[in-house]
């Protein structure tokens, strides 16, 4: 690698690496053999949203252990995935319009009353659902963020069907519906910024989003509603409790688990896209994903509480799956283990858990960094080559029972379908063109303050 | 009645109590009409008196239990010093990093650490003396105050007039409604050191910053410590990033958090206690040996007759003031915790010697520009001062925020002390230092010196240029100011450099 951050003494911003940055003749030398592992990573986990589906509502499961529910982010997640898999000739058009069909006609119908057993309260869902009767379990809330994820992936099924044929219409008009139905304004509760969640007879839970999250997305649908759109005023409300900091010698807008940096961009092209913040800082939601991917990379580099396995070619702290055994003493510290919990870095919390996935999640943003962490994660295990990077989780410093390393089983919806979407933008651009040509997501970032990028290339154009 | 119960003998209570409330102390006689007269003892009031004093003022100060307030009674420096024994018996455990071995029988004996405790506050006492006040001439009076009129109070029946006053009666602890609750029987920060054994399991209610400290410092000693707080977020005042940490590090050390959690009923069963906790309209039970009590305090407002002095007040904010401390009466000023928020001694301190330079000296200073740094006493220590980037946001500041993370400064990692970080707010461009939050071992030692400059108008620039011992732990504000100074160093700055090295 030529670029070595000197994070030591200082770092200017004209030092900071760039995507040009990366080695010549070291890239064209693996690019056969990365584009093969993509391609297989990618496939592996596009399986997911065709192997854990209910065969009769379609709503997918949250995660590939027996008797998981159905997350409803996870549904959103495999709407954005079949276009994906039609265009890798994975899957037939029409079985992927049948299997979106299916599960849109079950949100359409499903019960909105807002009852402890009911599926979902103005336009919002639950959580968690049933995987055959797609009622509330668990006592989960009515979550904002993954209806948003959900809606995200009905908006995307419906600009990538544009057939005119019968299936593809009814496709487009239920889609249509539900993202009409949300009633994103009713969740501003008594605040300005977005509630997390409401529980029926609770109320809203008693905290909103507070600093830079993975709410963009959710910002841009509520503003682009055009049935009960947000005030202009929550977006700010929310970048309000921005904190833009130096860390490491990189400025950037932190957060530390990596999936905040990843998730709205999955669907959102944010290149060159400004808001009134990113202008004020002169940076973009995407070079802050960068950026924010080599601060992960200098944590694992640093490796201050010494886990094993953390290198410059193996780092990805994010939510994500851990183990949960009992404390252990670690270099002579006493070291809980989290189990699911979001990591970060590099303020913590960290137990030696790293998530390949999260790591690939941002290959769109640094590939330079982040294709030497697959090959590496991909050679360590010869047998299954895809198996520590689709895990949720994997931490080389608690053993597991065979003597290896502890990998966390099966798979979870979220992180597969993270997957599949940003190895796809990597590779074509589809899934960030299906967001450019939607009018509520255009009209949602204008709304919230954007500008640049494809945004006002399109407004020239025009005029 | 003034005696600490429990096991107090031969510990040197005596010379505390010479000190703080003297048995025989003799009234003295008033003497006309009292220049300053302050009703409180504690750290605002002793302080105002002790200054004032000093600069020829006729002073009467009316305490009515002990001089040094909370803060010396149970407050700060007894419970730091119990916390000191908890990071003492940490480090013991932690003894093979630093390549020791730890005694195989290592038990924390709780009697001597609270007799401990005792001693240094015995010895803290010496400042806050009723001898060294009467000393420099000031008439302590030890009893109830009540104000009789726009300028007299009267202690104990005795009338004492006044041209200016100060109220500093400080906070007491809120009342406690949790049903079953005192039935069962609690601990509360005054009683909390009269237990000379240690529960095994303890629940802590109330997330204050005292909570936090309390169950951390319970943790250690061994005791199975949960806390359960009513606020979504922990500490919720606190930036996220650092509240993060210090919570990491009270569940590292083994302690049980309850976010978003009231206490609903307690009962008594088998010598434990059961208590119902509710979050979000779920109940869990548990089951614990003992219960402290931490749901913070309420300034101290009853009993002082205010309406007589024509004096605003409620029971939640206390005595109203305006900027330059003065009540609705302007003779009457008030300082420490009964009108200002947060509750802490370093304000206190500060606040009463404002007072003393508005009333007597006919100075403006305000509260709202003063520089107040503050700290958490957990390990690592959460250390404030200035604004949070939250509020100069809502100025319309543009902020910047320079962190350098503890495990990047050489002496934390030498000291094994690398949980945490230096952040600095800065106006962007400026380098004008806003605030900083600190997260380390020894934050509270290192956020005097960002005190300092923002006090002294000093710029991070500036900071760049002081040298400092190397290695310490503060090295680390000096590579903050570095990291400032590199992103100033832009393209045109390179190219005037290059060019001018080109020609020299």
């Amino acid at each position: 690698m030529r670029f070595q951050p000197a994070s030591r003494y200082s770092q200017p911003p004209w030092l900071y690496p760039k995507p040009s940055d990366q080695p010549g003749e070291a890239a064209s030398e693996h690019a056969a053999e990365d584009a093969r592992l993509l391609d297989a990573l990618q496939q592996a986990a596009f399986r997911y949203f065709l192997e854990h589906v209910d065969a009769r509502n379609g709503l997918v499961a949250d995660a590939s252990r027996p008797g998981a529910p159905a997350s409803i982010a996870a549904v959103g997640f495999g709407l954005s995935a079949y276009p994906i898999g039609v265009e890798r000739g994975w899957i037939a058009r029409a079985d992927a319009v049948q299997r979106s069909l299916k599960v849109l006609r079950f949100l359409t119908d499903s019960d909105q009353s807002g009852t402890p057993e009911s599926t979902g309260h103005r336009g919002f869902y639950f959580h968690f659902l049933d995987m055959e009767s797609g009622r509330r379990v668990w006592n989960c809330e009515l979550s904002i963020i993954d209806t948003a994820i959900l809606i995200a992936g009905v908006l995307t099924a419906a600009s990538y069907f544009t057939c005119p044929d019968a299936g593809e219409r009814e496709l487009r008009s239920l889609a249509d519906a539900l993202y009409r139905r949300v009633d994103w304004r009713w969740a501003q509760g008594a605040g300005q910024a977005l509630a997390l969640g409401w529980k029926p007879g609770h109320g809203f839970m008693n905290y909103g989003w507070q600093g830079y999250s993975e709410a963009l997305i959710l910002y841009a649908l509520g503003l682009g509603s055009p049935t009960h759109p947000l005030a202009r005023e929550s977006f700010d409300a929310w970048t309000m409790t921005y904190q833009w900091e130096n860390l490491y010698g990189y400025d950037l807008l932190y957060a530390g688990p990596l999936f905040i940096h990843q998730l709205s961009h999955a669907w959102i092209d944010f290149r060159g896209l400004q808001d009134r913040f990113m202008r004020e800082k002169g940076c973009d939601y995407f070079e802050n994903s960068r950026r924010a991917a080599y601060v992960q990379r200098e944590y694992a580099t640093r490796n201050p509480l010494g886990f094993v396995g953390y290198a410059a070619d193996c780092w990805g702290h994010s939510a994500c799956d851990g183990p949960t055994a009992p404390a252990m003493d670690i270099n002579g510290r006493r070291q809980p283990f989290l189990g699911y919990a979001a990591r970060g870095a590099p303020c913590g919390p960290d137990d030696g858990t790293l998530a390949g996935s999260a790591a690939l999640g941002s290959l769109v943003f640094a590939p330079e960094i982040v294709l030497p962490v697959v090959r590496k994660l991909a050679a360590l295990d010869r047998d299954d080559a895809g198996r520590r990077v689709l895990a949720s989780g994997f931490n080389a410093t608690l053993a597991g029972e065979a003597g290896g390393i502890w990998v966390s089983p099966g798979q979870i919806g979220f992180d597969q379908g993270l997957l599949v979407m940003m190895i796809e933008n990597h590779r074509s651009d589809l899934i960030w063109g299906l967001g450019r040509a939607n009018l509520y997501i255009r009209s949602g970032l204008q709304r919230a303050g954007f500008e640049g990028g494809w945004l006002s290339r399109r407004r020239l154009w025009r005029r | 009645m003034n005696r600490l119960p429990g096991d107090a003998a031969g510990d040197g209570d005596d010379e505390l109590l010479a000190n703080v409330a003297p048995p025989d102390w003799p009234p003295p006689v008033p003497k006309g009409r009292y220049t300053l007269l302050v009703i409180g003892g504690g750290p605002a009031g002793a302080t105002a008196a002790h200054e004032a004093a000093l600069l020829g003022a006729k002073v009467a100060l009316v305490e009515r239990h002990w001089l040094g307030g909370e803060s010396l009674s149970h407050g700060s420096v007894i419970t730091k010093s119990v916390f000191r024994t908890g990071r003492f018996y940490a480090d013991m455990q932690d003894a093979e990093i630093f390549g020791a071995t730890a005694p195989e029988v290592c038990h924390p004996d709780v009697r001597k650490a609270v007799l401990r405790a005792r001693r240094v506050r015995q010895r803290v006492s010496q400042q806050f003396s009723a001898a060294k006040l009467k000393a420099i001439g000031v008439d302590l009076f030890f009893g109830e105050a009540r104000f009789t009129g726009p300028d007299s109070i009267s202690v104990d029946g005795l009338e004492l007039r006044f041209s200016k006053a100060m109220i500093a009666t400080g906070a007491r602890r809120k009342p406690v409604d949790i049903p079953g609750l005192v039935e069962a029987g609690y601990l509360d920060s005054t009683t909390a050191f009269d237990v000379l054994s240690l529960p095994r399991r303890i629940l802590v209610i109330g997330g204050g910053s005292g909570g936090c400290e309390g169950a951390q410092a319970l943790a250690r000693l061994g005791c199975h410590t949960i806390i359960a707080m009513s606020e979504a977020l922990f500490l919720p005042g606190e930036e996220r990033d650092s509240a993060a940490m210090v919570s990491q590090a009270l569940a590292r050390d083994g302690v049980e958090i309850h976010l978003n959690t009231t206490a609903a009923r307690v009962r008594c069963e088998n010598g434990c206690k059961i208590v119902d906790l509710l979050n979000d309209g779920e109940s869990t039970t548990v089951s614990v040996d003992e219960i402290f009590v931490g749901l913070g305090r309420e300034p101290a407002v009853a009993g002082l007759d205010l309406e007589r002095a024509g004096i605003a007040y409620d029971a939640v904010r206390g005595v109203h003031v305006d900027d330059f401390l003065r009540t609705s009466n302007k003779r009457v000023y008030a300082a420490g915790d009964v009108c200002l928020e947060p509750k802490f001694a370093s304000i206190a301190f500060a606040s009463g010697r404002m007072v003393v330079a508005n009333a007597l000296f006919m100075r403006r200073r305000r509260f709202s520009a003063m520089t107040i740094p503050w700290c958490t006493y957990t390990d690592p220590e959460i250390a404030h001062v200035g604004m949070y980037v939250l509020e100069a946001r809502e100025r319309g500041i543009a902020v910047k925020t320079f962190t350098v993370q503890m495990h990047e400064v050489d002496r934390a990692i030498a000291d094994g002390e690398e949980a945490g970080f230096v952040k600095i707010h800065v106006r962007e461009g400026s380098g004008k230092i806003l605030g900083a939050t600190i997260v380390a071992r020894h934050a509270g030692e290192m956020i005097n010196e960002i005190s300092l400059a923002i006090v002294t108008g000093v710029r991070l620039g500036t900071l760049a240029k002081v040298l400092r011992a190397y290695p310490t732990q503060a090295e680390a504000i000096r590579m903050a100011a570095d990291r400032y100074r590199a992103t100033r160093l832009n393209r045109w700055w390179r190219w005037l450099a290059r060019a001018w090295l080109t020609i020299r």
